[in-house]
């Protein structure tokens, strides 16, 4: 018999640690990534050919962005890997990827996925015109291109990576109109214990600040977006919002927004994963033990599993490996092993604690999404209002999520519900007057990603 | 003890087949009451492919077909919304390596003229000029002007909520675990206890069917499949047809039709099984590969598409693959009307109608003694 089978998906943090540990038991996992290098979102690097430095491309987690690199490289000919590849689907003990119009089903003993986060965004009016993109979208056009996503950029949302893409935005050069958060300052000072738990962040959350501020960057807090203005032809024109029960009008010809990031769990659901209901962050999670075992020879490691940041992923990331040696008979000395894993436990609870501390100082608005003026589009994709959502629930009786998608077509488009799916499940709940819970959840369905009809099989 | 909920007319089972019977008992102004274990037209009536074909059903359902074609058009006006009823045309096509078949289209199409089903054929140039983006493969095709396709996803919940506006009562949420006859009337029980009866029962609950006839003595062994469904992104609307191949081969009987929306709806080619005790129809990921395959040799221009889903649905199969429909040969009172085996879409309504009729007169003018029970079990 040969050495058991290890998939693991994504080469951000968590699954180059993953990688690592799998390897250093001596099997040869194979690691699939849809990015052309590995560093995941998070420590994405640009082309080849590009020639900033690690300190200007990842600041203050430039050392971590370079051991990520480093140890993954060194991993070369000790692991299959596959870049530029896309898990469009998991059924039956396989994984089907594509790539280069070819798809292929590969059978695993473990499957470890580290799938990563998006960005969670939250529906305003006006935010379908040209030049609206979500922060990740911001920072990456920066981060791996070079480049800025306009002249004159407004930031709105919440949450720390608000204020690092619009620190990083000043430092490249870029004229930022404004940072518009929509949480309170005071709820920060509250979180303040758990934030924390990882002073160096909450240090450099603070800098940030202080940065933007020294620029000379408008930084408003407890905003409620009203409006993105804008036109079909030219784009976005400016943001409106109110504070302190003013109407404040920022001019701007691009829009970064995104309250944090959320799991990417698709292949979790495709995998059959149970979910459940986070009340906290106030969305339907992927389950796994501390571990990250999460049944039927699927472990999850990452922010795809629980956002809890890059750094918690490297952690998560081994955890799952470690978990899947173990249940494959593979440890290598128990003592150890358990030492090792009790550290990690113990490092995990504390990022836990500090992205609980985030999630209470920069909550997702959901009175504002649930609020959104009929006219205001929901669901991108599909181009539908929140009325046309509003009507499947209170004349067609839609309860839940998956029916009002049948009925309205609300997170029936390219995105599959990844960019409306939360933000629809607030207005239906809103709509019945319910506990979000009991909208329930979009069901998973393949592929992850689009696929071209002319994907042909190879591996038959 | 709550009290029991009682009408003219129970029907077990919310999908297109007991929800448009209600709907036309109710216009008669008979009550009827739908159970439904989940929510209405969620299974096999909301996951088909939605097509709204006559051709290639078995010449004598073609009068229970040209009843549905009737309401599908008229369905605006009588439901009172839109079911996106499109009647773009239906082609049925053939491929080069199997020429017997153009025999085959011109017979049936002379006995479906016959019926009232006027069918075009074409070849070569006249059927390239008229559907260019069919592939070099393609042979010959039958050409339906008057069929098309609709939203399976609405239709059932339109006459659900049309049949509620007059009056029928629409219980969802509802699972009938027990029904006997006692007296003159049905009693049946849900899950929770809540109890109802009515002098007549009318089982239309798909794939679940087999198992609830059973209760009466008249147990139908149905195979539960399911159907390998997918959707590309939406392009500009070119394709009014909904277009399939007649072929003996289940893996190359691929079918698509385009939305007004642009999404080209893909169906068809091997199905599944699928899990109507746990609720669940997978599609699996090789199903989908080799639909893709046939399709791109019946339109290869579909290639450059993005799938961008894919999802499947629970449906019932009788042994013949022909429904069940009609009265009991048992039990006095008692109606079926499921095991559509994945062709009842099209015929739905018209099954509504002419049980409504069945169910209030006593007869209809429509043949469905080929649906008799009667092929699976002994009349009493």
């Amino acid at each position: 018999m040969g050495k058991p089978a290890v998939i693991i998906i994504g080469a951000g943090p968590a699954g180059v640690r993953a990688a690592q540990t799998v390897a250093r038991a001596g099997l040869r996992p194979i690691v699939i990534d849809e990015a052309a290098r590995a560093g995941g979102q998070i420590y994405r690097r640009p082309p080849e050919n590009f020639t900033r430095n690690h300190a200007e491309l990842y600041g203050s987690e430039a050392a971590r962005a370079q051991a990520i690199h480093q140890d993954f490289a060194a991993l070369e000919g000790q692991i299959d890997y596959r870049p530029e590849t896309l898990v469009w689907n998991v059924a039956d003990g396989h994984v089907w990827t594509a790539k280069d119009g070819e798809t292929q089903a590969i059978a695993y003993d473990a499957l470890i996925i580290c799938s990563g986060a998006s960005d969670r965004v939250a529906p305003v009016k006006g935010w379908q015109a040209a030049g609206c993109y979500s922060l990740g979208g911001a920072q990456i056009a920066l981060k791996a291109q070079g480049c800025a996503i306009g002249h004159q950029v407004i930031f709105l949302g919440s949450g720390p990576l608000l204020y690092l893409a619009a620190a990083q935005y000043v430092k490249a050069g870029a004229d930022v109109a404004a940072v518009l958060d929509t949480s309170p300052f005071w709820l920060r000072v509250k979180a303040a214990p758990k934030l924390a738990e990882c002073p160096d962040l909450l240090w450099q959350g603070v800098k940030l600040l202080a940065d933007l501020k020294r620029a000379g960057v408008p930084v408003l807090t407890g905003v409620e977006p009203v409006e993105i203005h804008g036109d079909p032809q030219s784009g976005v024109s400016g943001v409106t919002v109110r504070h302190k029960g003013a109407s404040k009008h920022f001019a701007g010809d691009a829009v970064a927004m995104g309250w944090h990031v959320k799991p990417e769990a698709q292949l979790a659901d495709l995998a059959r994963v149970p979910f459940a209901f986070d009340a906290l962050t106030r969305q339907w999670l992927p389950q796994s033990d501390a571990q990250g075992r999460a049944g039927n020879k699927v472990y999850l490691g990452g922010d795809g599993a629980k956002v809890a940041g890059a750094r918690s992923a490297e952690v998560t990331g081994e955890l799952a490996a470690m978990a899947a040696l173990a249940d494959l008979g593979l440890s290598v000395n128990a003592a150890v092993d358990a030492d090792r894993r009790r550290w990690l436990l113990s490092e995990k609870a504390r990022y836990v604690r500090f992205a609980q501390g985030l999630a209470q100082a920069f909550p997702w608005p959901h009175h504002m999404v649930a609020a959104i003026p009929d006219e205001a589009i929901v669901c991108r994709c599909e181009a539908v209002t929140a009325a046309t959502l509003r009507a499947s629930v209170q004349s067609a009786h839609a309860q839940e999520a998956n029916r009002a998608k049948a009925f309205s077509r609300v997170g029936m488009g390219r995105c599959q519900g990844r960019y409306c799916g939360h933000a629809s499940a607030e207005i239906i709940a809103a709509a019945r007057a319910v506990p979000l819970e009991e909208t329930g959840r979009l069901r998973g369905q393949a592929p992850v990603k689009p696929i071209p009809v002319a994907l042909k099989r190879i591996d038959l | 003890m709550s009290q029991i909920v009682k009408s003219d007319v129970a029907i077990i089972g919310g999908g297109l087949m007991g929800c448009s019977t209600a709907f036309f008992l109710a216009q008669r102004g008979i009550s009827a009451m739908v159970l439904e274990t989940d929510k209405v037209g969620r299974q096999a009536s909301g996951t088909n492919f939605g097509n709204v074909r006559r051709q290639g059903r078995p010449i004598f359902q073609l009068p229970l077909a040209n009843r549905a074609s009737r309401i599908w058009r008229n369905a605006r006006e009588l439901l009172g919304e839109d079911v996106e009823y499109l009647q773009g045309g239906h082609i049925r096509v053939c491929f080069r390596e199997r020429p017997e078949n153009i025999g085959k289209m011109e017979e049936y199409a002379a006995l479906a003229r016959e019926e009232g089903l006027d069918l075009e054929l074409l070849t070569s140039n006249a059927l390239r000029e008229k559907f260019p983006w069919l592939g070099p493969d393609v042979l010959a095709g039958s050409y339906s002007a008057s069929d098309g396709h609709a939203n399976p996803r609405l239709a059932a919940p339109a006459f659900a909520r049309a049949a509620a506006r007059l009056g029928a009562n629409i219980v969802e949420d509802t699972q009938i675990v027990h029904a006997e006859k006692q007296g003159e009337d049905f009693l049946l029980t849900a899950k929770d206890g809540r109890r109802f009866s009515a002098p007549v029962l009318l089982i239309t609950a798909g794939a679940w069917a087999g198992k609830i006839a059973g209760w009466f003595g008249e147990t139908i062994p149905l195979t539960p499949r399911a159907p390998t469904l997918s959707v590309t992104e939406p392009v500009p609307y070119a394709i009014a047809p909904a277009v399939g191949v007649m072929t003996p081969d289940e893996v190359e009987t691929v079918y698509f039709r385009q939305v007004a929306r642009g999404n080209i709806v893909l169906g068809g080619s091997t199905r599944a099984p699928s899990y109507p005790d746990d609720y669940r129809a997978y599609v699996l990921p090789q199903n989908s590969m080799t639909q893709f395959e046939h399709l791109r040799r019946l339109a290869p221009a579909l290639s450059r598409l993005q799938v961008i889903r894919v999802w499947s649905g629970i449906e019932g199969y009788t042994d013949d693959s022909l429904p069940v429909m009609g009265p009991s040969a048992k039990v006095s009172g008692l109606f079926h009307a499921f095991g559509f085996s994945g062709s009842g879409f099209q015929i739905g309504p018209g099954v509504g109608e002419t049980m409504a009729e069945l169910i209030a007169t006593g007869t209809t003018d429509i043949p469905i003694a080929p649906y008799s029970i009667t092929r699976f079990v002994d009349r009493d």
